[in-house]
C-alpha cells in the first residue's frame, strides 16, 4: 500500500496538489490588482479612462468562463508568437495561416520547440495565471466599485473641507475604508477561485481533477503492478476532503481579517465592536 | 514590480539566444489514456506499443523527440496550433480528419472495433452504446442508429458500462480486450466492425519535411519486420 502511493504516478499529483495552491497564491493577489485597477478606472472622471474599465468589467463578466479559456488563451499564445515573429523573422517568406495551420519561424516559437517540458509548462502555467486574473479581476473590479461607492459620502467630504486633493481622499479616507465593504463580495470570489481551479486542464496543466481521475480508473494487470478496479469514487472524496478542509480554512482566515477591518468602521459590526469593548 | 519586469525581460532575451537554433526537438503529442496504445506507467511516464514505437522511429529518423501528454478532444487544435509537432495516439486515419491535418502511412493495420457489455443479449440498433468523443467509433454509432452517449475519456466509456449507464462500449479491440479477460462481468460480443483505415501518426499540413522523415522511417521499420515485433508484444492485431 505504502508503495501503492509513492509511485511516480502519485508523485504527478501531490505535485498537482501544489500546482493549485501556487496558482491561487498567485492568481489572487494579481486578480486583486486587476480589479483594483479596473475599479479605479471605471470610477474616473476622464471619460475615455472610465469607459475603458467599465467595457473591460462588462467584457470579462459577461462571456462564459469556459469561451474565454478555450478562446482567449490560444489567441494570447498566438498574438505573442505573431509578434516575437514579426520581430525576429521579418524576411519570412511564408504565410502565417497556412489552411488551418498556424506557422511562425521556429526561433519565434513561444517557447522554443527545443526548449525542456519544464519551460513549457513554466509558460502555460503563467497563461494560466495571466488568463485566471483577467477573469476574476473583473468580477474584483465590481465588488470595489460597489465597495468604493459604499463608503459614505460624509467621510470623503471631511477630507476635502480639511484640504485634500481628490487623490488625497481617494488613497486617505476612500480606500482604506472600503476594505470592510468589498470584503464579503472578495471572499466569494476566493472560494469560487479555489473551486475553478480544475479549469486548468482546459489550458493544457495537469492538475488535482485530472490525476484523480487518471489514478482512480481501471488498471489492467498488464499495463501496472497494481491492478484495480474503478477507485475513481475514492480519490475523488480524497478531493473533496482536501477542498472542504482547504475551504473551511479559508474561512477562519477571512473571518479574522474581516474583524480586523471592522475595527473603529462606522459600520453595525465596527459599533458592535465598540460596544464590547474591542477597540 | 519594475525589476520583475526588467529580470523577466532578460531572461527571456538569454533564453531566446541559447535555443535560436530552429527544430532540433520533435515533440511528440499523445493522450496517455488509451492502453495498449499510449498509457501513462506506474512511474508517471508515457508508456505503451506508440511510445516504443515513437522512440524507435525517432532513432531511425536521428530526431531528438520529447513526449506531451495532452486532452483527447484537442489534440488536433493543439496540434495545428503548434503546441506540439505530432499526434501518435492511436488516431485512425479519415478523410475527415485529413482535411485537417496530414498522416503519415499507417503503421497499424485496421484494427476491428469490439463491443464490452455486460451481456452477450445487448441490442446493438436500438440500445444505448458509449464511444469516446471525436473517434471514428462515436460516429459509427451516430450512424447506425443505435442511442449513442460520448465520454471525453476511454476510462469513461467502460465505467458506463459497468455502472449500466450504455449498454455496450465500441472501441478498439487492442483497448478492450485487457479489461474484458480481468473483469468477469463484462464480455466482448461475438460481433466486431471494421471501421478505419489504421492508426497513423498525425502532423500539420504544413510540415511535409517532418511527415518525410517519418514515413521512411515506418517503411524501414515494416521491411526489416521490427514493426511486427512491436504489434505482437503489445498484442494489437494484424501485422505487415
Amino acid at each position: 500500500m505504502a508503495c501503492y502511493l509513492t509511485t511516480g504516478k502519485h508523485m504527478s499529483i501531490y505535485w498537482s496538489v501544489l500546482t493549485v495552491l501556487l496558482l491561487l497564491a498567485i492568481t489572487a493577489p494579481t486578480a486583486l490588482a486587476f480589479g483594483f485597477a479596473g475599479a479605479s478606472a471605471a470610477r474616473s472622471r476622464v471619460a475615455p479612462v472610465s469607459w475603458l474599465g467599465r467595457g473591460y468589467i462588462a467584457l470579462v463578466r459577461g462571456v462564459p468562463d469556459i469561451a474565454f479559456f478555450l478562446f482567449f488563451v490560444i489567441a494570447l499564445d498566438q498574438i505573442i508568437e505573431y509578434v516575437r515573429h514579426r520581430a525576429i523573422c521579418p524576411d519570412w517568406p511564408e504565410p502565417v495561416r497556412q489552411g488551418s495551420d498556424f506557422v511562425v519561424c521556429q526561433a519565434a516559437k513561444m517557447p522554443l520547440g527545443n526548449a525542456p517540458q519544464w519551460v513549457h509548462e513554466s509558460y502555460g502555467f503563467a497563461i494560466a495565471v495571466f488568463t485566471f486574473a483577467i477573469v476574476f479581476g473583473a468580477f474584483a473590479a465590481n465588488v470595489l466599485h460597489g465597495a468604493m461607492s459604499a463608503v459614505p459620502r460624509g467621510q470623503i467630504e471631511t477630507g476635502e473641507s480639511y484640504g485634500m486633493t481628490h487623490r488625497q481622499t481617494f488613497w486617505r479616507i476612500l480606500v482604506p475604508q472600503m476594505w470592510v465593504y468589498a470584503l464579503p463580495g472578495l471572499s466569494n470570489l476566493w472560494m469560487v477561485l479555489i473551486k475553478a481551479t480544475p479549469l486548468l486542464f482546459l489550458l493544457g496543466i495537469e492538475d488535482i481533477v485530472y490525476w484523480a481521475r487518471e489514478l482512480g480508473g481501471i488498471k489492467t494487470s498488464r499495463f501496472t503492478d497494481y491492478p484495480h478496479g474503478d477507485w475513481r469514487m475514492w480519490y475523488f472524496l480524497a478531493l473533496l476532503v482536501f477542498y472542504l478542509i482547504f475551504t473551511r480554512i479559508s474561512e477562519i482566515a477571512l473571518d479574522r481579517l474581516m474583524s480586523r477591518l471592522t475595527r473603529g468602521q462606522a459600520t453595525t459590526g465596527g459599533e458592535a465592536q465598540r460596544k464590547v469593548g474591542l477597540t | 514590480m519594475k525589476n520583475l519586469i526588467l529580470t523577466t525581460a532578460a531572461l527571456a532575451i538569454t533564453a531566446g539566444m541559447a535555443f535560436a537554433d530552429g527544430h532540433s526537438v520533435v515533440r511528440m503529442g499523445t493522450e496517455g489514456a488509451y492502453p495498449p496504445y499510449n498509457f501513462i506507467n506506474d512511474a508517471g511516464d508515457v508508456d505503451g506499443f506508440e511510445r516504443e514505437l515513437g522512440d524507435e522511429l525517432c532513432l531511425r529518423a536521428e530526431l531528438t523527440c520529447e513526449w506531451v501528454t495532452n486532452e483527447w478532444d484537442s489534440i488536433i487544435p493543439n496540434l495545428v496550433s503548434g503546441n506540439y509537432d505530432t499526434i501518435i495516439a492511436g488516431m485512425s486515419i479519415t478523410d475527415e480528419r485529413d482535411e485537417v491535418i496530414d498522416f503519415t502511412q499507417g503503421y497499424t493495420l485496421p484494427d476491428p472495433s469490439s463491443y464490452l457489455a455486460a451481456s452477450a443479449d445487448v441490442d446493438l440498433k436500438g440500445g444505448v452504446i458509449a464511444a469516446q468523443t471525436g473517434t471514428i467509433q462515436a460516429s459509427f454509432i451516430a450512424a447506425s442508429g443505435a442511442t449513442l452517449v460520448e465520454f471525453s475519456t476511454p476510462e469513461e466509456t467502460v465505467a458506463a458500462v459497468k455502472n449500466g449507464e450504455a449498454d455496450a462500449v465500441l472501441a478498439d479491440d487492442a483497448y478492450l480486450r485487457p479489461i474484458a479477460d480481468e473483469d468477469a462481468d463484462l464480455q466482448l460480443l461475438a460481433q466486431q466492425e471494421m471501421i478505419g483505415g489504421g492508426v497513423g501518426m498525425g502532423v500539420r499540413e504544413s510540415d511535409g519535411e517532418l511527415k518525410a522523415k517519418f514515413d521512411a522511417a515506418i517503411t524501414s521499420m515494416k521491411s526489416d519486420g521490427t514493426l511486427n515485433a512491436l504489434l505482437a508484444k503489445w498484442e494489437i492485431g494484424g501485422s505487415f
